[in-house]
């Protein structure tokens, strides 16, 4: 049973070498870079709306905060010991994110964003002996240059990078750079390491792998794969594989084109009337246009929903869905609002004596396609020529002036949107914003 | 200099042909999950690549006080810190100081490293000892406005 994936991990993991590097508590490190004062604090940063944490550095950890605990029940216990609590600055966040890129790609001419603090680098044209040295000098430079710190896993396939990923933060004396290219590292611990940390293993194939006497990782990667497609489908025979060093996610440097979009907010209170959602679906549409003319798509139609919430479970319910076609394929923000009213107009209900209180509307479009090979209409064929000036003029002008500067009337001015998600303890942009800068004294 | 003759500041920090983006956005895209970031992505500071050789590395920040005149760094001033450029003797720094940010000189007297002022109005030296992690980053360059500031304030 043995013999076999040895074999086969001699042959790939002698060549190919794949680094996850992530950054430590990504969201509240950033946060740290431009605060001195937050440096040996805990600190935790909230989701949208203030609503749950989602990023914790180890001393908040130490106080017993979990990922995803909502911020209303640990709020008096944050007070009482100290913890700095803020909103998400995703534009800090996004440029930080940008930076630290930037390093990683004068380490490794191949690198694949995974998520927004998370990369794989190529690292298979570095000699065995030398990855962990270059890891270091890598976490060094980035630390230096950004002020924000990282773990760097090493592997022959994704799956086992990302593993080594999770040995580097956990394990302090490997100084966060594990290899588990080296044979002797892998051999050591893939059989201390539990099956729960294995990448893409989630709560009910462990279930199931715990009742077949897997517990740890070397356990599931001497596991014959063919019966157990049947028990954890393709996905746990793909991650056997990859555990052998048998690579099957290759690296992806360029991202798929994106075949769907969607943008949905939860608001900051619920909402009641007719107006208020007529803005904040506009606003949504006025986002997706925007999205939809970075990357050059377009769409012919929208869905349009709107609910009420789960939590309120004594008030009247209600969720709708409506498509709404449009004539031809448009990323014209105008055209996408006029669609999204048009969805609201189809759906609205006035309210009895009890309203519905919405708490989240969106708008969703499949089967984008470029909107230059889109067919034109025969019927309702739109202004394209003075279209295209338009929005290029209006995303020009939120690009110089910040997002937002220019929007159509009906999505209403971003100053007076009451309605959209809160961000009450976010810090300054510090880096994208003149206004906002970061202050030295003197 | 004479690379931007009579160019004005606020069309060189937009505008210009062969300008950079100082923080320099990466790919919007993320290969696996799609990045929260994304509706909040904006426009990066611009500075000319002339000016700024190691973008990420690079950050703005705004001057509040005088007492750094002597080193030609002005009250309201925007100093360019660049954090891959090893400090020092006399490097004027940013440096993490009683848990607040500070412009100072670094002074470099045989073993000793300190943090100086540079201002004829207060002691020639204020001496802080210097720990680890204090320096920020190093001041490439300071940016100041000779006319009225307008919109920046």
């Amino acid at each position: 049973m043995n013999a076999s994936p040895l074999r086969q991990r001699d042959r790939i993991g002698g060549g190919r070498a794949v680094a996850l590097i992530d950054g430590n508590s990504f969201y509240c490190s950033c946060e740290r870079v431009f605060d001195p004062k937050l440096a040996a604090v805990p600190v935790i940063v909230l989701s949208n709306n203030d609503g749950c944490a989602i990023a914790r550095t180890s001393e908040a950890k130490a106080l017993g905060i979990r990922m995803g605990d909502p911020y209303f029940k640990i709020r008096d216990m944050c007070r009482r010991q100290g913890v700095r609590v803020f909103s998400s600055n995703y534009t800090l966040y996004g440029d930080m994110s940008g930076r630290t890129n930037a390093v990683y790609r004068q380490f490794a001419p191949q690198v694949e964003i995974y998520s927004i603090d998370e990369s794989f680098l190529n690292l298979s044209d570095v000699a065995p002996g030398l990855r962990v040295e270059l890891a270091r000098d890598l976490r060094a430079t980035v630390r230096a240059w950004t002020g924000i710190p990282t773990c760097v896993g090493i592997g022959p396939t994704k799956t086992l990078a990302k593993l080594a990923n999770h040995i580097a933060k956990t394990v302090p004396e490997l100084q966060g750079v594990c290899d588990l290219t080296d044979v002797a590292a892998y051999e050591h611990w893939l059989c201390r390491i539990g099956v729960a940390e294995v990448w893409g293993i989630g709560r009910a194939s462990l279930a199931k792998l715990e009742a077949m006497g897997v517990e740890s990782v070397a356990d599931l990667r001497d596991l014959d794969p063919r019966p157990v497609r049947k028990g954890l489908t393709v996905v746990g025979e793909r991650i056997i594989h990859e555990l052998r060093g048998l690579a099957c996610l290759p690296l992806e440097m360029v991202p798929a084109r994106r075949k769907g979009c969607a943008v949905t907010r939860s608001f900051s209170s619920r909402i009641e009337d007719r107006a208020t959602l007529e803005e904040a679906v506009s606003a949504h549409a006025t986002r997706l246009g925007e999205k939809l003319r970075r990357e050059g798509l377009a769409t012919n139609h929208v869905t349009v929903f709107y609910h009420t919430s789960e939590h309120d479970r004594d008030a009247p319910m209600r969720s709708v869905s409506i498509t709404v076609t449009l004539a031809e394929h448009t990323s014209d923000t105008l055209a996408l609002i006029k669609a999204a009213r048009h969805g609201v107009a189809k759906t609205w209900r006035e309210p009895g004596e009890r309203p519905w209180r919405y708490s989240k509307a969106g708008i969703v479009t499949n089967d984008l396609v470029p909107l230059s090979h889109s067919p034109r209409a025969l019927i309702g064929a739109m202004d394209r020529e003075r279209s295209g000036p338009l929005m290029a003029a209006m995303d020009a002008c939120n690009a110089r002036w910040g997002r937002g500067a220019v929007v159509p009337a009906q999505a209403g001015l971003v100053a007076r949107r009451d309605w959209s998600t809160k961000f009450e303890m976010r810090t300054p942009r510090y880096t994208t914003q003149v206004g906002e800068l970061p202050v030295a004294h003197a | 200099m004479s690379a931007a003759p009579a160019q004005r500041v606020d069309e060189m920090l937009v505008g210009s042909a062969d300008a950079v983006r100082v923080p320099l956005i990466g790919q919007a895209l993320c290969a696996g999950f799609p990045s929260p970031a994304d509706d909040f992505l904006e426009g990066a500071l611009e500075l000319p690549r002339w000016l700024v050789p190691n973008p990420p590395a690079t950050f703005l920040w705004r001057i509040a006080g005088s007492s750094m005149e002597g080193a030609g760094i002005y009250d309201r001033d925007l100093a360019c810190v660049d954090r891959s450029l090893k400090p020092s003797h006399g490097s004027v720094v940013v440096a993490a100081i009683d848990g607040q940010m500070s412009c100072k000189r670094l002074v470099i007297d045989g073993n000793v490293a300190r943090l100086a002022f540079c201002s004829p109005d207060l002691p020639a030296f204020a001496i802080d000892e210097l720990g680890e992690g204090l320096i920020w980053g190093v001041v490439r360059f300071s940016i100041r406005w000779h006319v009225a500031r307008g919109r920046l304030s």
